[in-house]
């Protein structure tokens, strides 16, 4: 018993360093006060040293707490990309204007980033469902009372409130279905509900009932249509770093859940290679309500993504029409299908991330926030404007570029398992999405800077972070085989 | 044959060349506007002398078109191999460059083009920087497309092309630029998205067996896919004359048919042009549509023979419409250079027509209509170009009685006219005989409906160097000066080779004979 105890903090190292890293936070919150941004250097320090024990974890497979969780490569794949974004937020977070308006409070920040980080970890590796449920609401509401950090401004309060309400809501639903799970399997643990599942129910009905409560509460976290109506408010409403961590991590942490769930829980082991997938519930055509979905998703986020003039408004919508894309890759729940999740979210994660800091960038130096505000801005600073660029050509899609390859992958693995009106759909809302990136680069470049407006700088940090996101975007275009490698070897997941 | 220099082979440093031009373009100041552009000239110029290498070297007997072994200056390396998986077999994506009788010629004609393009954007003032580094990047782009021999690889190039052309258009363009930038833009993407899907609808559907390993490899190789014994069971693509083939065929013909630009794809084009810098006119006109046409030749023809006959017809009676409404649409212009841009859409017409006959004659008549309307349209580009820069007009009635004001100009310009016209002697004769003729053999309806076409074009041309050249001189225009030794430089190459090709064809048919039978013959015995 402690053995097994004993052993399984050995393995949880990296969610244990993250609870230090928060409360040594609130501590030196209240007793340093000399040095500048200390809290966000304990968070760096923090997310390096839980990086480093993850990437230790590297191959591992086990079991830990008594099959609460898992360590296994596909947990490592994704807390290394939530680790990775949560550096950069960490990064962006340290020169930015909205955020020092509550320099005093700024503690409390870094405190609540870390509750975030630590309940997208968990979330990556639970096999529980009550731990599933608890490492969301972890997230959950850390990611509330960030949303509505900035609380002077009426937007933020807005947001937050929205964003509650929606989150309580659907978060109910969820553990009502999950209730409904563990009443018709017995079990809380995904492997035995899948063994329970297997073995046959009679309860069809309250088995699909529950199904579908559950994807109303993921659905949430993703932002897929038609759950979808909090994101472009608490986008704009938070603070724009919390509104890109949102859009990445928050994103990637859900998928994990997402993808974990599913492919165990109802996967009929033995079937697998014939069939595939959903084999264990009948009733609904999983696959094609999920199918649908993410068409509904890439259709209502491209296409209000249009008419959207606020920058992170638009990053909003363009984050839910990649969440339909990405669901695309989950309706083929073949190896093939989540291979391409995982190419797609790790490419993500630097082109929607470079965005953000672009958008962050200029909106230090300029304040602005409106697309129109744009105007001449490519002139006024090239480098943040061939970067913007490159970022926004890559969310669309086009190559050379990392966005390309990810939208590559998808459209691979959907057209290989014969949904051609999907891929249609997606091919369609693609160049959809073309006007509204485009727009931006437009804005940027061809109207003249105003006789008054000065070139706009960066210092060294700046742009060393820009570069940081501008490599890999570029280079994942070109050179991507590592990054399939490493996606291919961690679909590997305990027991499966 | 390979031909390699310091160990990296020729098609690699005919392709890139420029991309070292961008980058050491891009590692200079703004201020250094010469250096820059020379960097570019240099480049573009070496490309030029590279291609000359090429054209001497290349075996003029060896077939391509499907068969690997006689490709010439192939090259070929890895680039993204995945290993065996369970359920998706291995991966393969190669650096796959090669050149057969149908690509020699557009590399030769790219070459030529892009340098006359430095020459002529030597007067743009307006952030030489970025200009010059966008256009290298669409150099290589374009030379790109001609050289590979992997789909990806191909599509990649391909789409690289968009984005320099949409800021090239965009940013030095005329007044209504923006519109004509995005409108390129969204017609192009539509067609790549099509392309994408087709690309990956192929790939799943073929994978030819490893002689080493004896694995199953799905691979974006387009020789791989030419052959029908490497199609998979049950593969969407898979079979012969099936609706998905059909449909994936229509999808890349769609594509392509949008760069061509055939009727009814064909609206971008008269927007782009007239908006366009001359220089950039010049390159969409003498090099982008012929990707259309090229891909047709590289792709549609050989991977999907089935559908090709099939939609034959279909294909023939476009080419038809395309010629006539060009023609007639030209006749209607009173801008001088979106007469030219609609009398494109004629004369690729004419390519199409040429190579959906489907025999030797048609199509080394397409094929060389396509490296000769390259020429000619850039003389009548370059000839707008050089009235716009002294008068800031275009309309054809503004103008009247040049000859008096500048004899060198109208000399070449109208050599360049009588070549568009399809006068004999000329190198755009030569071409459009052999279309027609093989045209005719195949459909002699629409062969004798499209040859009205040509005394429409002798109609405009006509008309339109009546306008110009002769008459009485506005008094506005009385200051024209000459041609100067730059603008000479740039038209000279290009006169000589409408006229070397109009008297003596052969070493431009030579290059692409059997090749091109080759590929008559293995579309007609429908891939076999």
């Amino acid at each position: 018993m402690v053995e097994q105890t004993l052993h399984s903090i050995s393995l949880y190292l990296p969610e244990i360093v993250i609870v230090v890293t928060l409360c040594v936070i609130i501590v030196a919150d209240l007793l340093v006060k000399g040095i500048k941004q200390v809290a966000a250097w304990i968070m760096l320090a923090g997310l390096f040293v839980s990086g480093f024990f993850v990437m230790l974890q590297t191959g591992t497979t086990d079991s830990i707490f008594y099959d609460m969780a898992a360590v296994d490569p596909f947990a490592v794949f994704f807390k290394v990309l939530l680790i990775l974004t949560g550096i950069f937020i960490v990064l962006f977070s340290m020169k930015n204007t909205e955020l020092e308006e509550y320099s005093t409070r700024i503690g409390e920040y870094y405190m609540l980033f870390a509750g975030m980080m630590l309940g997208m970890m968990m979330m990556a590796g639970a096999t529980n469902l009550l731990l599933m449920f608890l490492a969301l609401e972890v997230t959950s509401i850390s990611s509330y009372v960030l949303a509505g950090y900035t609380k002077k401004s009426t937007r933020s309060s807005e947001g937050a409130m929205k964003y509650i309400i929606y989150g309580a809501v659907s978060s109910g639903i969820m553990l009502y279905g999950i209730s409904l799970l563990i009443g018709v399997t017995a079990s809380t643990d995904i492997y035995a509900i899948n063994e329970a599942l297997n073995a046959g129910t009679e309860q069809t009905l309250i088995l699909n009932l529950s199904v579908l409560m559950i994807i109303v509460g993921l659905g949430f976290k993703i932002a897929v249509v038609p759950f979808h109506f909090w994101a472009p408010d608490v986008y704009e409403g938070s603070p724009i770093t919390i509104a890109a961590l949102l859009a990445v991590a928050s994103k990637i942490a859900a998928f994990a859940l997402l993808i974990r769930f599913f492919s165990v829980t109802f996967i009929d082991s033995a079937g697998l290679s014939v069939t595939g997938t959903w084999s264990s519930i009948e009733g609904i055509h999983w696959d094609v309500l999920l199918g649908g979905m993410a068409a509904l998703a890439m259709i209502v986020g491209n296409l209000t993504a249009l008419r959207q003039d606020n920058i992170k408004r638009m990053l909003a919508y363009s984050s839910i029409a990649h969440a339909g894309y990405i669901l695309m890759g989950l309706v083929i729940l073949t190896s093939e299908g989540l291979t391409s999740v995982m190419v797609y979210l790790f490419i993500y994660l630097f082109m929607n991330l470079g965005a953000f800091y672009v958008a962050i960038l200029f909106m230090n130096k300029t304040g602005t926030e409106s697309i129109e505000g744009y105007k001449g801005f490519g002139h006024r600073s090239p480098l943040a404007g061939v970067a913007m660029t490159i970022f926004l050509v890559s969310l669309t899609g086009l190559p050379p570029t990392g966005g390309f390859v990810a939208k590559l992958y998808i459209f691979g693995a959907a057209i290989s398992a014969g949904w051609i009106w999907l891929v249609a759909i997606a091919g369609i809302t693609t160049v959809i999405s073309l006007f509204y990136y485009i727009r931006v680069v437009r804005n940027m470049y061809f109207f003249k800077p105003g006789e008054s407006d000065e070139a706009i700088t960066f210092d060294t940090t700046s742009k060393i972070i820009l570069f940081a996101l501008l490599i890999p975007t570029l280079l994942l275009g070109v050179y991507f085989q590592p990054v399939l490698e490493f996606a291919r070897n961690s679909m590997l997941m305990f027991g499966f | 044959m390979e031909l390699q220099i310091f160990g990296i082979g020729i098609l690699t440093w005919i392709v890139f060349i420029p991309i070292v031009g961008m980058i050491t373009i891009l590692l200079l100041p703004d201020k250094n506007r010469n250096a820059i552009r020379w960097i570019a000239a240099i480049a573009t110029g070496i490309q030029v002398i590279l291609a000359g290498v090429i054209f001497a070297a290349f075996d003029r007997t060896k077939l391509g078109i499907n068969d690997a072994e006689s490709f010439q200056f192939m090259e070929k390396f890895s680039w993204i191999t995945v290993e065996a998986v369970p359920w998706v077999g291995r991966i393969e994506i190669n650096y796959f460059l090669g050149i057969d009788g149908l690509s020699v010629l557009m590399i030769i004609l790219t070459s030529i083009i892009a340098f006359i393009g430095v020459i002529s954007s030597w007067n743009i003032d307006k952030m030489v920087k970025g200009y010059f580094t966008l256009y290298l990047l669409l150099v290589t782009g374009m030379m790109g497309v001609f050289v590979a021999l992997d789909f990806f690889l191909f599509f990649i190039f391909w789409e690289v092309m968009l984005l320099p052309m949409y800021f090239l258009i965009g940013l030095w363009g005329g007044p209504r630029r923006e519109y004509a930038a995005i409108k390129f833009f969204l017609y192009t993407f539509v067609g790549g998205i099509l392309m994408l899907l087709t690309m990956l609808a192929l790939y799943f559907s073929v994978a030819y067996t490893d002689p080493a390993t004896g694995q199953s490899v799905h691979t974006f190789n387009i020789l791989h896919m030419m052959n029908p014994a490497n199609y998979v069971d049950g593969g969407l693509l898979s079979g012969v004359d099936t609706t998905w083939r059909y449909v994936a065929w229509m999808a890349l013909f769609i594509n392509f048919a949008i760069k061509i630009p055939l009727f009814p794809f064909h609206t971008w084009l008269p927007d782009a042009h007239v908006e366009a810098p001359t220089p950039i006119s010049v390159i969409l006109a003498g090099v982008l549509l012929k990707l259309g046409t090229y891909g047709l030749l590289r792709i549609n023809f050989p991977i999907f023979p089935d559908a090709t006959v099939y939609f034959i017809y279909f294909m023939a009676a476009l080419g038809m419409i395309s010629i006539i409404y060009g023609a007639f649409c030209a006749m209607a212009q009173d801008d001088f250079k979106k007469l030219i841009a609609y009398s494109s859409i004629s004369h690729m017409g004419i390519v199409v027509l040429g190579i959906a006959a489907l025999n030797t004659q048609g199509m080394v008549g397409g094929v060389l209509q396509m490296f000769n309307h390259g020429i000619i349209t850039a003389v009548l580009f370059l000839s707008v170009g050089v009235l716009y820069d002294r008068t800031q007009k275009r309309g054809l009635y503004d103008f009247g009685g040049i000859a008096n004001q500048m004899p060198k100009y109208t000399g070449l310009a109208m050599i360049g006219m009588f070549a568009a016209l399809g006068l004999p002697g000329l190198n755009g004769f030569v071409s459009e005989l052999f279309s027609f003729l093989g045209a005719f053999e195949a459909y002699k309806w629409i062969t004798i409906i499209s040859v009205t076409g040509i005394i429409i074009t002798a109609g405009y041309i006509l008309w339109t160097i009546q306008r110009v050249f002769l008459g009485e001189t506005p008094e506005k225009l009385t200051n024209l000066k000459d041609l100067t030794p730059r603008e000479i430089l740039m038209f000279v190459p290009l006169i000589v080779l409408i006229i070397l090709l109009g008297i003596y064809p052969s070493p431009a048919i030579e290059l692409m004979n059997s090749s091109l039978s080759h590929l008559v013959e293995f579309v007609t015995g429908g891939g076999l």
